[in-house]
């Protein structure tokens, strides 16, 4: 079987991110992401797509977010400085609603830290490390086919919610090998964009979402011109500074993302039927965390596991449901 | 069409001051599209924060108005995901110097095929006017209350050292000379520099005493003259305008299509 992979993590990524269609990656080295810039700057081209590598962090931020503007699955990785520098352009896919796909596989920090070891230290930063108010999503995984399953999952939430979709992996993950099958094609469902059924010479506005909260894309080079800014903007995409505009702009970030939690939320959980103490985590300690278990659980302890796959938005309903019966 | 079929009229007035030289830029440059008979939906603008960056929303292409000094970033992403695409990236001296210093530089180095205009006023005007690298040694600012002892870049030595393959400059005195780098500009296939020299006589003029914008508009005919003239062979204390350079050389997206074909047959694996 050919679909079967003995890998790093983070070629899992890259597995991941090809069955979910990616076709434009824009990078900078980083210890320990590059394996990921490494494997697509080979296989993206390949089957037509493009890679390149930027000058620094922020360019290959700013150039994913041009990139899926014209209508193109994207995707840059990252490791703690990067992700730091990345950040303002981050917050300007938030507030442009560009679908992108950031991969951040955690090291030591803060600054350099340790670049060849594991770190967990950037969920916060993953919330709030852009400037002002807006909701995103991050996900996680813990082993290799959660690692190429919830990469999909990155993309189809990126397009779904226009918006960026942070993949928080980390060192361990990224660095480790195990196997990984590759499902065949259709197993996973795969989600593009919608695009604009406004025909030529009828007002399209961009940011008009409809009642569901979604946008349908134009991309550029298509028959609707239009304006994409950082700026508070009106449905036209035009600057905007009434408070009216404002509030309503700042209202659908937010809730286009807090109203859809439950479709976006992701978790697994592992003895947790009769436990009496719950160890709560994600990523390479989620593994610690299920080895202890069932170690313990041979002593007679009743301990479970509940592993966060989506960080963020942060599932407070299911935390609270899962440790109800906990001690 | 008239260059006003190339406005989104529903955005003005524009927020430029009086005697601005940035309207001017947008006159030769639409008289360039026009000119050359693009169509409004092949052309991406993109631009970076200042007043030289609102630009982009007056113009009646795809815009994409961005964050600081990222423009040309942006804009390799547009162009190579869509190379059939014509990108045209105005920029202000701050926001394409320093804090856009590092993709100036590697965007010229790529010759991907953009049309970069650099809209030089040599002060920040949108935060109040603060000198920028290319305000130069000796001029009053507003960060530079004792003037200025910083050195100034040359755009056309750096995009030239940088790999630049168009090289150009004019003033907006010269409004109809910069309609015709600027068609030159777009036609070349890899990354064209245009430097405009445009007057800011609100937060420039005024601190440095170079007058209304009539006058500043005055002295950039007596302080630059035609590359080969013989007022510039007598007097090099003068600014050349013109081509400085124009050359053929591989252009990134063509060059990255064989690195397509090259994958395809297998080659790196």
């Amino acid at each position: 079987m050919n679909n079967v992979k003995f890998v790093q993590g983070n070629e899992a990524c890259v597995e991941g991110a090809l069955y979910a269609g990616v076709d434009f990656y824009a990078g900078y080295p980083i210890t320990p992401s590059t394996e990921i810039a490494e494997h697509l700057s080979a296989r993206l081209p390949a089957r037509g797509g493009k890679f390149i590598q930027m000058e620094d962090e922020i360019a290959s931020m700013c150039a994913i977010i041009g990139a899926s503007l014209t209508g193109h699955k994207v995707m840059t990785a990252t490791s703690g400085p990067g992700f730091s520098l990345k950040q303002e352009a981050i917050g300007y896919a938030c507030m442009a609603e560009i679908p992108c796909v950031i991969v951040n596989v955690q090291r030591g920090g803060p600054s350099t830290g340790n670049p060849t070891h594991v770190g967990q230290g950037d969920i916060n930063q993953a919330r709030w490390g852009t400037h002002g108010d807006h909701a995103i999503i991050a996900l996680t995984a813990s082993n290799h086919q959660d690692v190429f399953s919830m990469t999909v999952e990155a993309f189809n939430l990126a397009e779904t919610y226009r918006t960026p979709v942070i993949l928080l992996l980390d060192e361990a993950v990224g660095h480790m090998r195990e196997k990984l099958v590759i499902p065949e094609a259709g197993e996973l469902e795969t989600v593009d964009r919608l695009r604009t059924s406004v025909p030529k010479g009828v007002d399209y506005r961009p940011y008009l979402p409809r009642e569901d909260g979604r946008l349908p894309m134009s991309d550029f080079g298509a028959e609707h011109r239009y304006n994409v800014t950082g700026l508070y903007h009106d449905m036209w995409g035009f600057p905007s500074a009434s408070p009216r505009v404002v509030n309503e702009l700042l209202r659908h970030l937010i809730d286009k993302i807090d109203n859809n939690s439950n479709a976006i939320i992701r978790y697994k959980e592992k003895f947790l039927e009769d436990a009496d103490y719950v160890l709560i985590s994600y990523g390479s300690s989620a593994r610690s965390a299920i080895h202890l278990a069932k170690n313990r659980r041979e002593k007679g302890e009743k301990i479970g596991v509940l592993e966060l796959q989506t960080i963020w938005p942060f599932p407070a309903e299911i935390v609270r449901e899962k440790c109800a019966g906990a001690r | 069409m008239a260059v006003q079929d190339l406005l989104r009229q529903r955005f003005f007035p524009h927020m430029w001051c009086p005697g601005c030289g940035h309207g001017t830029v947008l006159n030769s440059l639409l008289r360039a599209v026009l000119e050359l008979g693009l169509s409004k939906n092949e052309i991406v603008m993109t631009s970076g924060i200042g007043c030289s960056a609102r630009i982009s929303g007056y113009v009646d292409f795809h815009s994409l108005h961005t964050l600081h000094g990222r423009a040309l970033a942006f804009a390799t992403g547009v162009k190579l995901s869509k190379p059939e695409l014509t990108l045209l990236v105005p920029m202000g001296d701050g926001d394409a110097l320093a804090i856009g210093g590092n993709h100036f530089i590697h965007a010229a180095r790529r010759n991907i095929d953009i049309t970069a205009i650099v809209m030089n006023n040599r002060i920040y005007g949108m935060t109040g006017g603060q000198f920028s690298p290319l305000s130069g040694i000796g001029v009053k600012a507003t960060t530079a209350p004792y003037s200025t002892i910083d050195n100034n870049f040359d755009v056309v030595e750096l995009a030239t050292a940088a790999g630049a393959t168009f090289v150009a400059r004019s003033t907006t005195y010269h409004a109809r000379e910069c309609t015709e780098l600027i068609k030159k500009a777009i036609l070349h296939k890899g990354f064209s520099v245009v430097e405009i020299l445009s007057q800011c006589p609100t937060h420039f003029g005024r601190k440095n005493r170079e007058g209304d914008a009539g006058q500043m508009l005055e002295n950039y005919k007596k302080i630059t003259a035609k590359r080969g003239s013989k007022a510039l062979e007598e007097n090099p204390g003068l600014i050349g305008r013109g081509i400085f350079v124009e050359k053929e050389k591989p252009e990134y997206c063509q060059e990255y299509e064989k690195t397509i074909a090259l994958a395809m047959k297998g080659a790196g694996r």
